[in-house]
């Protein structure tokens, strides 16, 4: 990296978080979904008892981890209306024109969304402590920088999907239509032992199964186990894919 | 002494691919030779779709040609869009202005990215702060602005690294009158400190009151170039109107103006007479004391040149006007 990418990217890291700042309260506001789930879903889970694969019941400690991963789906997914924002007032075509890297415009973004991402799953563990949360302090701080990957890959399609449609219409059916069947193939809710042979197959193909298992070794203290691994390699080159992809839409919007 | 030409470009062409089953592909721009001097303000005059927006975005190197070549600053656009995006400035039609945060916020991060240092770019947006009059809104979020001082800062953005060519995209399009007339002074203002700007515009008035040298571009290709004088003598001369108490003066003055203008053409219409001359301004007080001298006073005078739009009506065949109203 030379430096005047990485300041580059620290100037535009600086802008977008400043724009995020201004009106904090969407920070929290973002978390509403994972704490409702948190209060009013979790309680149900305790009476259901042992089911397939996990015979003491489903615990906070197999609950969060994936909770946290719904977050970092459903939390970033939507930062492409912002981006359709700078689109529109031209903005972005300033940034395009100057000799900023193009790489470090979409990197300060994904950057700025994967810090207050973390911010959200760090709270979000701190209100689901007081419930029964035991988690492994190394496993879990290792398990946030699966959660930034996540949140880079999520945020990275979302602004793909921005920079072709540049109008917001499409870009909110189309982001559900990607976060619904993803977060519900991946066990996310309920683990997918209680599935029938067929579905399991599909979440075989879901990069984020992956990533929710590996959270819930990581949660348990089970650092180097084989679904750790598979977790990070997964969504490791799934985000640099996407980044790629939307770097490439950037480019293509400039043509 | 040859003169530096900051933008010259040689058959310089934009072809979009077709969109979708059965479209066509879009040839905007022609091929397009232009030779902008160094320090002119250059007028793009057409109507919307001319083209004249995407020849800018190729020159800023937002757009990539698909055809012919162009050297912006001496730099190639082709090899050297870096060095490019470095030395010049672009206002787009939208702005560019971040409306949530203030006006120097956008400054400061505009400099910082066109490589100022933090203090620099600190010291460059007071100066501009003094320079575009913008001390009163400057601190205040750009969404909170009118649309002149929004404009005023849209341009700062573009000139706070001193760029040596500024592309100004429609400056004044849906501004009121008095912020127009505000900034037509602030762009020939921009012109004294020695920049060349290349300036797009669908208006007559304003290309008539700003530009140096025009090209009138319409569907896609350049039709003519020139001064404004050049451009309006292209067309045919000045009228120059004299009206008189009498047939019988209008007639007499008629004879009169006939000798002395041998290649006039004059007419003659109830008390008045229309003469069409080439140097209507020079020839007007000669021809007043001629009248005088033989006792022909006119009651009424009036001169009338040609105008752009009469320039933009030969060219195209068409008015600027009933275009933008399709």
């Amino acid at each position: 990296m030379t430096p005047k990418l990485l300041t580059d990217i620290k100037l535009m890291f600086l802008r977008n978080m400043h724009n995020t700042l201004r009106s904090p309260i969407f920070v929290f506001a973002s978390m509403f979904q994972p704490l409702m789930y948190l209060l009013l879903f979790m309680p149900l889970l305790k009476g259901l008892g042992a089911v397939p694969g996990y015979s003491s019941g489903i615990s906070p400690n197999v609950f969060i981890p994936g909770l946290l991963v719904l977050q970092a789906l459903f939390g970033t997914a939507f930062v492409g209306f912002s981006l359709i924002d700078d689109i529109r007032t031209g903005v972005i075509e300033r940034f395009l024109v100057s000799p900023v890297r193009r790489s470090a415009i979409l990197l300060g973004r994904v950057f700025r969304d994967a810090v207050i991402l973390l911010v959200q799953c760090v709270l979000i563990t701190l209100v689901a402590t007081p419930f029964g949360l035991t988690l492994n302090v190394f496993g879990f701080l290792l398990s946030l920088v699966l959660y930034a990957l996540i949140g880079i890959t999520m945020a990275s399609i979302s602004y793909s999907f921005a920079l072709i449609y540049k109008i917001e219409d499409p870009l909110a059916p189309t982001l559900n239509t990607i976060t619904l069947p993803l977060s519900l193939l991946s066990g996310i809710i309920l683990p997918l032992t209680f599935a029938p042979i067929w579905l399991q197959d599909l979440s075989k193909v879901n990069p984020f199964s992956y990533a929710v298992n590996a959270t819930r070794d990581l949660f348990a203290g089970t650092l180097q186990s084989n679904v750790v691994l598979k977790g990070f390699a997964v969504i490791g080159v799934l985000s640099i894919i996407v980044f790629a992809w939307s770097l490439r839409s950037l480019e293509k919007m400039a043509a | 002494m040859t003169e530096r030409l900051v933008i010259e470009t040689k058959g310089l062409k934009k072809t979009f691919p077709a969109k979708g089953r059965g479209g066509k592909e879009v040839e905007a721009v022609k091929g397009i030779d232009l030779a902008v001097k160094k320090g002119e303000i250059f007028g793009f005059l057409g109507p919307n779709g001319a083209g004249k927006s995407t020849t800018q975005k190729m020159l800023s190197t937002l757009l990539s040609p698909t055809g012919g070549e162009a050297k912006v600053l001496g730099y190639d656009l082709a090899t050297q869009e870096e060095q490019i995006r470095q030395n010049i400035g672009c206002v787009s039609q939208a702005g560019g202005a971040d409306l949530a945060s203030t006006g120097t916020e956008n400054l400061i991060l505009q400099a910082r990215l066109y490589g100022l240092d933090a203090s620099t770019a600190k010291k460059s947006v007071d100066e501009f702060a003094e320079r575009f009059q913008m001390r009163s809104f400057i601190t205040r979020p750009a969404q909170t602005y009118s649309g002149g001082q929004k404009r005023r800062l849209d341009i700062a953005l573009g000139m706070i690294h001193n760029p040596q060519l500024l592309l100004l995209d429609e400056p004044t399009t849906g501004l009121d009158p008095q912020s127009r007339t505000y900034l037509w002074g602030e762009i020939r203002k921009l012109k004294e400190s020695g920049i060349t700007i290349l300036l797009t515009t669908q208006y007559m008035d304003e290309a008539d009151k700003l530009c140096d040298r025009i090209a009138i571009i319409d569907n896609g290709k350049i039709v003519t170039t020139g001064t404004t004088q050049e451009l309006k003598s292209s067309v045919g001369g000045d009228t120059i109107v004299f009206s008189f108490s009498s047939e019988e003066a209008a007639y007499s003055a008629k004879e009169l103006v006939a000798k002395m203008l041998r290649t006039a053409t004059i007419k003659a219409q109830d008390n008045s007479i229309h003469i069409t001359v080439s140097d209507g301004e020079r020839m007007m007080p000669d021809l007043l004391r001629s009248l005088d001298a033989q006792n022909l006073q006119a009651q009424t005078v009036t001169l009338s040149r040609p105008s752009l739009d009469d320039v933009f009506l030969k060219y195209t065949g068409r008015l600027l006007r009933e275009d933008q109203i399709k």
